[in-house]
């Protein structure tokens, strides 16, 4: 309760007439971190769900955990490391990249709350966690700075801020990486750290990701296993489906992503897969179907970028459409394009953009079912 | 019988204190009050001034834009004060009562033989035409106008509503009269719903086309009702009534007298012994709620709501005129350090995030707090579970806000009422005032008619 009395002793200085109230923002959004506000209902229902934005934003993170942690361990592994040790490096490794992509989005979300007077908004906590985790672990810190700040401010805040965004954030900084800056996102040296110390072995240390083998030699070097697992090379977060997919049972359980999303894109990836397969042409369309369900950034895609509520579909019926198409269109890009195999980015990209569209006809129809229900009547 | 329509969407929210079915008398009030506020889209036109004697039944005030919608005195007695607040605003006029009730004699009417007309007149001076509700839009019905049908609920749905059945056990003549008196009023049928597996007053009514629902809140809602029934399309107009309104009607035409006595429930965790009360519409609340509130903690506070916890209106000091049941909820008041992050055990959310899906059948003190900041639209597909009508509500609520009148209408606002989507309203983690937005887009709708 102290802390209570401490938090209102300082925050005459930060409201309105106080000496720091450019900050007001930045203060409450500090302040309803750590206490829920006291304010009441005043319209409308007087009793309230205790579900907020911030629990909702708080189980994303919880999501991202296990494919967060997995990911250290496996940066360690990929330069030779072993147990405890190699996840302490990756750790490391990481951190900076997480700091740098919460500094630069949050600075940039506090500024815009000040300016607009509203509250701070939980989004970029999850968005500042995924951009890390989208990225390959030698990225310059200063090209995720840009990065992320090109995706908050022509990505969400010209849009309006949370809730009006086109465009899922964390991959439109990934998308901006990969145009502005293609060698250090490609290539068979960017998946591995670069940092030489607790005795990792970084000198040469190169290799192509499961996705460009099977593009240059129809099959990947990895076990099926390791690529299930995540012991392979990639993008921080991406590698292990089992950790993506104990992050989707907890998405799924607390209702906080849609199903229907979700399960669509892998139904429509698979789908894809098998088409290519009964069809075939190149290497890459001959690879099983469901062995594109483990490599690549398609399951990290499908779980936690295109469940994303405010760019996905908005209508039930428009989830279904939309995750099959982002499935499908992923594995598309993959089997005609095999020089940039990593379809799942651009597909979610562009699935976002026609999400809208997709909603419009599901909308429309309902308007038409009310219209000829009144037509029928006149008769 | 007709089939039973089973609505798979919706939420009961269990709430601690639900009325056990027994009665009390009200005690005397020391005043009672009618406020204008209690009517959607009334402008008062005075016709009383402050020490008139009035008789229950004289008329206090008329609509400005409907001057034959007359607001009538529930009790006899001298009326004691016009209170105003912002811009002369009336607020209330309150009448201190007679030790003995008087009321207006109005000639009673022989049903059988008198015209639309006549009825319409008779329940325009008494001052129960404002009991008529009419859809779209949810105003005081228009007397000029022609429903195509009449719809009534015998049951309430909403968090610890009053069970009609106990109510209205006693009332089942008034309730005929009532019929009759509304199949005076449309030429289109005279709709009962009541509950599914249960035995209703409703049954026991003639010349009414009785159905059958079940499910959870909102199935209780007339609106969500009449769009199962036989939904309202643009340019119709269809009436509602509340079903003790519709003995209180019935009363009239029996007695010739405007008795507006009511059985409200008196409900919620802070209540000591949750029960039924009779009582005048209008009361001043502490004839009801003296002596039968919880003690509480120094520095906390209870409020009072006219209805239910999810769209009633907080309680100015009087019982209002549509109100059937009073809750009394803790105010929430106060922060919860790292509430977002905590289990809230004896918190509830739709939310499995939150463990209240383990204990359904656990009944929970709620209180006021809006547990969380306003924000955006950003969870998707969560409104739609509870509304169990063919509605987008998101869309619907975005075209408000928009102030689209074309899109409102393409997306059903004359079939919606701001209790419809209340349920939204609670679950939603964004905390966005929708009945408000929603009763702001009707009354542009209202405006630009």
């Amino acid at each position: 309760m102290d802390l209570r009395k401490l938090v209102d002793k300082v925050k005459p200085t930060f409201t309105k007439g106080g000496k720091l109230a450019f900050l007001e923002s930045t203060f409450d959004g500090f302040e309803t971190f750590l206490f829920v506000p006291n304010k009441t209902t005043s319209k409308g229902s007087h009793v309230r769900d205790c579900n907020d934005s911030k629990r909702t934003m708080i189980c994303v993170v919880l999501a991202l955990l296990p494919a967060f942690l997995f990911g250290c361990y496996n940066t360690g592994v990929q330069v030779s490391l072993e147990g405890f040790n190699a996840f302490l490096y990756g750790l490391v490794r990481i951190l900076p990249m997480v700091a740098v992509s919460y500094i630069t989005g949050l600075a940039i979300e506090f500024a815009y709350a000040q300016i607009r007077g509203h509250e701070i908004y939980e989004g970029f906590l999850v968005s500042g966690l995924l951009i890390p985790m989208i990225m390959p672990v030698s990225m310059p810190l200063w090209m995720v700075a840009v990065s992320t700040a090109f995706a908050v401010v022509f990505g969400k805040e010209v849009f309006g801020g949370t809730g009006m965004n086109i465009f899922n954030p964390a991959l439109l900084a990934r998308a901006f990486a990969f145009f502005a800056y293609t060698p250090q996102i490609s290539g068979e040296t960017a998946w591995y750290s670069d940092w030489k110390f607790m005795g990792a072995q970084v000198d040469g240390v190169s290799g192509a990701t499961a996705l460009e083998q099977f593009a240059t030699k129809g099959a990947m070097d990895f076990s099926v296993m390791d690529a299930f697992l995540g012991f392979i090379p990639g993008s921080f977060g991406e590698t292990s489906t089992l950790a993506i997919l104990i992050g989707a049972v907890i998405l799924l359980y607390t209702g906080v992503a849609s199903w229907r999303t979700m399960i669509s894109v892998f139904v429509g990836g698979l789908a894809m897969g098998l088409l290519f397969n009964a069809v075939g042409g190149n290497a890459y369309m001959e690879i099983p179907a469901w062995q594109h369900l483990i490599v690549g950034g398609f399951a990290f895609g499908a779980v936690f970028m295109a469940t994303d509520p405010v760019t996905s579909a908005q209508t039930n019926t428009g989830k279904y459409i939309v995750g099959f198409m982002t499935g499908a269109l992923a594995i598309l890009i993959r089997g005609i394009n095999p020089a940039y195999p990593e379809g799942m980015m651009l597909s979610i990209l562009f699935m976002n953009a026609l999400a809208p569209l997709v909603d419009h006809f599901v909308v429309e129809s309902n308007i038409s079912r009310r219209k000829n229900r009144s037509k029928k009547l006149a008769k | 019988m007709s089939k039973i329509i089973t609505l798979r969407k919706g939420l009961d929210i269990n709430l601690q204190g639900k009325a056990e079915l027994s009665l009390y008398e009200a005690k005397a009030a020391a005043d009672y009050a009618l406020s204008p506020l209690d009517f959607e889209g009334v402008t008062p036109k005075l016709l009383v001034k402050v020490g008139d004697e009035v008789k229950a039944g004289d008329a206090l005030f008329f609509n400005k834009y409907n001057d034959r919608v007359l607001f009538t005195s529930p009790v006899s007695g001298t009326v004691s004060a016009v209170n105003r607040g912002e811009k002369r605003r009336v607020l209330n006029v309150t009448i201190t009562p007679d030790r003995e009730q008087q009321y207006k004699e109005f000639a009673m009417l022989d049903l059988q033989k008198a015209t639309r007309e006549e009825v319409v007149e008779m329940l325009l001076q008494s001052g129960l035409w404002p009991l008529l509700i009419q859809r779209p839009y949810g105003v005081i019905a228009d007397p000029e106008a022609q429903p195509k049908a009449i719809f009534v609920s015998a049951f309430d749905s909403a968090p610890l509503a009053p069970d009609y059945n106990f109510v209205l056990r006693s009332e089942k003549e008034n309730l005929q009269k009532g019929v009759e008196v509304l199949k005076k009023l449309t030429s289109g049928k005279v709709h009962f719903s009541m509950r599914a597996k249960e035995s209703s007053v409703a049954e026991q009514l003639k010349g009414v086309e009785l159905h059958t629902f079940a499910g959870k809140h909102p199935a209780g809602n007339v609106g969500v009702q009449i769009h199962h029934i036989d939904p309202i399309n643009k340019g119709e107009v269809v009436w509602t009534v509340n079903v003790q309104d519709l003995a209180i009607i019935g009363r009239l035409f029996l007695t010739g007298k405007v008795d507006m006595t009511r059985t409200i429930a008196v409900t919620g965790s802070e209540v000591e012994k949750p029960r039924y009360c009779k009582v005048v519409a209008g009361a001043n609340l502490d004839s009801i709620l003296k002596g039968e509130l919880k003690a509480q903690k120094e520095g906390d506070t209870v409020r009072v709501i006219n209805g239910n916890a999810l769209t009633g209106t907080k309680a100015e000091g009087y019982l209002s005129f549509y109100a059937n049941q009073l809750t009394v909820i803790p105010e929430g008041d106060k922060y919860e350090l790292l509430g977002w992050a905590m289990p809230r055990f004896g918190k509830f959310s739709v939310s499995r995030s939150y463990f209240s899906w383990l204990f359904p059948k656990k009944a929970y003190r709620l209180d006021t707090n809006l547990n969380g900041g306003e924000r955006p639209f950003i969870v998707t597909g969560l409104y739609e579970q509870y509304l169990p009508m063919d509605i987008y509500p998101m869309y619907l609520l975005k075209a408000c806000l928009a102030g689209d009148i074309d899109k409102m209408e393409n997306l059903g606002i004359y079939e919606v009422l701001p209790e419809d989507l209340a349920l939204c309203e609670f679950v939603c983690p964004s905390k966005i005032e929708i009945q408000q937005i929603l009763r702001d887009g009707i009354n542009l709708m209202i405006k630009e008619a």
